[in-house]
């Protein structure tokens, strides 16, 4: 694999993390995060809709008049969002997966990371790095999600994908994580560690 | 009654900032001064208002099971027609101000546009089709409580941050590590609210 398309897979995922460095589609992410099975769910749901529409508006790149680009962009995501959502939907007695997640699911339309990376990226690129730069956005996003999930879940209700990790030690669920202002709370500390780590990213 | 019991609940206890983190982005980008905040505000309220009564109208005449046809269910199209839709009311509502009131259409500038991909509006949507109202009133006061409560949110933030560039916080938490706390510790203060019913 050569160096660039490397470049394209890492960056997203730590030095351009779409949520603590570009500040983008938190919307849709932190009301999933209460335990690991949603945000897992939630995001595969966003790998598979940033990678497949940045391949999709890749190969039309050439054939799309940029005035209208826009609404086709908008028309390829929602017709994406609706196929996950459908799958999702097919699956939902058999896994349990909760109900209100459609909604959540809904929102991935709006959530400037999938239009961020087709403007961007999907259409000036050939279609294999597109489809790239898409999954890895999706999964630097999905990352966050999952570090939040994981203390909101460990902390909230002592489980991880409801398997009991601390309870039987005698552990008292702290009911204020599964509320929603511990979700920003544990944000700005992850966004506090990793500039910590990485300084150039401080702001002035 | 039941309106204004609707109506509070909405602005206060289900915050679409602060109970939903919807419209999370341009929260966050758009709350440096109160100023733009406030112009950002009055857009969203305004284009929740116009879009949700229409939405709910597709939703239960077009999209719902059997409503068109007997036996033919299109609630799988809702996305997309409730984000054109969307689309489509941004577009006029900004041709209408356009004309109408310079003074504004300068005012809420480049915000009347971006509003389309705001998830506030489209969560707006699909909270309501989730919480089943029963006329197009109730919806109506839905978008006017829940437009209100991300107006507020917005503008006490903004009025936070424009405070907080005179204080000194930790380098790698300045900027957007700081708001983020600042937005949890504001909802924990919301949450007061939680519980009532009126």
């Amino acid at each position: 694999m050569d160096a660039k398309l490397k470049e394209t897979i890492l960056n997203p995922i730590f030095k351009g993390n779409p949520i603590t460095v570009l500040v983008l589609g938190i919307c849709s992410s932190l009301a999933v995060t209460v335990t690991m099975k949603g945000a897992l769910v939630m995001a595969l749901s966003v790998i598979a809709v940033t990678g497949i529409s940045s391949l999709i508006l890749s190969l039309l790149r050439n054939t799309i008049p940029s005035r209208v680009r826009i609404i086709v962009q908008l028309v390829v995501v929602a017709m994406m969002v609706i196929l996950v959502d459908q799958i999702l939907k097919s699956f939902e007695a058999t896994y349990a997966i909760d109900k209100q997640l459609s909604v959540y699911i809904g929102l991935i339309i709006t959530n400037c990371i999938v239009m961020g990376r087709i403007e961007a990226f999907a259409l000036g690129n050939k279609p294999w790095p597109s489809f790239l730069d898409g999954v890895a956005n999706g999964a630097g996003y999905g990352m966050i999600l999952i570090i939040v999930a994981f203390f909101r879940e460990l902390l909230g209700s002592g489980t991880l994908f409801g398997v009991d990790i601390l309870n039987w030690l005698g552990y008292v669920p702290n009911n204020l994580v599964i509320l929603p202002p511990f979700a920003l709370i544990l944000l700005g500390c992850i966004v506090w560690v990793q500039r910590s780590i990485q300084k150039d990213l401080q702001e002035k | 009654m039941e309106y204004i019991s609707l109506f509070v609940k909405s602005i206060f206890v289900d915050n679409m900032i602060f109970a939903y983190f919807l419209g999370m982005c341009s929260y966050l980008a758009v709350s440096k001064n109160v100023k733009t905040a406030a112009g950002l505000g009055v857009a969203v309220i305004f284009v929740l208002f116009v879009t949700l009564p229409i939405n709910y109208l597709l939703n239960k005449y077009v999209l719902a099971p059997d409503a068109l046809i007997k036996g033919v269910d299109l609630s799988f199209l809702s996305f997309i027609i409730f984000i054109a839709v969307i689309a489509a009311i941004v577009q006029i509502v900004e041709m209408v101000v356009e004309k109408f009131s310079p003074s504004l259409y300068s005012a809420l500038g480049i915000f009347l546009p971006l509003i389309a991909v705001n998830c506030a509006i489209l969560g707006g949507s699909l909270f309501m089709q989730q919480k089943d109202f029963a006329n197009v009133g109730e919806s109506a006061v839905y978008a006017l409580g829940s437009g209100i409560g991300w107006f507020l949110a917005i503008v006490s933030l903004a009025a936070i941050r424009e405070k907080m560039a005179y204080s000194k916080v930790p380098a790698p938490l300045k900027g957007l590590g700081i708001t983020f706390i600042t937005v949890g510790l504001m909802a924990i203060a919301m949450m007061t609210f939680m519980g009532i019913s009126l």
